[in-house]
């Protein structure tokens, strides 16, 4: 069967998924991050799939570098949060730190 | 079968193997090199589309500084003789159920519509066209992001200061 759009998009259909899986279900906080960067990838191959099999020049492969420069900010905002929390609370489980001040 | 097709299966099982490790190991360190394996995955993914600069950027930003950004928030989040880095999972059972029925109801979208697809055509380089784009279509995102990287740039770091006593 030749490679098509499809391929393309049922590929980061499945890497979406496994992102969800992994905010869902991980604990510590640096997973959800993980969890969070594999959506992004998953969201970047649509756009470039479509701008190559659509016939829309290449504004496509664009918005996926703007994706990638706001991932790289989202990261470096995300892990001050998380180290700023664990200076707080000594600890990065999301699921134990339910009050906004010690 | 193609080579194009050979190479788009081999990048496609190293992106989702590696991605189905990063959310089901437990220990943090192993998560962290296998979501390498899944951005070179995806990067060689760009390269089939012929996307080639965005390939490169792949490499550059998201190994060279988001993955080693991450490997420093696990070094300064746990403790350092601490030898296995773990992390505690919850709501396993529901997340695959559910996520099982939205991959399956998404996969059956992507199939059953009738995209409007073109033939695929691989530029010879998409350096110059994308510079091209980015100062005359998108000059004014481009200033956005310059600024919105300079703030995030200043927030992190005074988020992550330490206090003076």
């Amino acid at each position: 069967m030749e490679v098509g759009l499809n391929h393309f998009l049922i590929v980061s259909t499945i890497l979406f998924s496994f992102g969800l899986y992994g905010i869902v279900t991980r604990k510590n906080a640096i997973m959800v991050l993980m969890g969070v960067e594999l959506i992004l990838n998953a969201a970047n191959i649509n756009f470039v799939a479509f701008s190559s099999f659509g016939n829309f020049g290449i504004n496509g492969q664009l918005y996926a570098l703007f994706v990638i420069i706001l991932a790289a900010a989202e990261a470096a905002i995300a892990l001050a949060i998380v180290l700023n929390i664990y200076k707080t609370f000594s600890k990065v489980n999301i699921d134990e730190i339910n009050n906004l001040k010690d | 079968m193609g080579i194009y097709d050979i190479i788009f299966y081999l990048f496609a099982a190293i992106t989702i193997v590696s991605a189905a490790i990063v959310v089901n190991t437990k220990n943090i360190i192993h998560s962290a090199f296998s979501l390498l394996l899944t951005f070179f995955g995806v990067s060689g993914l760009y390269a089939l589309l012929g996307a080639d600069f965005l390939a490169i950027v792949q490499i550059m930003v998201y190994v060279g500084g988001i993955l080693i950004l991450l490997l420093f928030g696990v070094m300064l989040t746990n403790k350092i003789t601490n030898v296995d880095i773990k992390t505690g999972v919850l709501n396993v059972i529901p997340a695959i159920l559910g996520l099982g029925i939205f991959g399956a109801v998404l996969i059956f979208i992507v199939t059953s519509t009738n995209w409007h697809v073109e033939k695929l055509v691989i530029p010879k380089t998409t350096t110059s066209m994308l510079g091209n784009l980015l100062l005359t279509d998108y000059v004014l995102v481009f200033e956005l992001l310059a600024i919105l990287l300079l703030i995030a740039l200043i927030g992190a770091a005074s988020i992550a200061r330490r206090d003076k006593e």
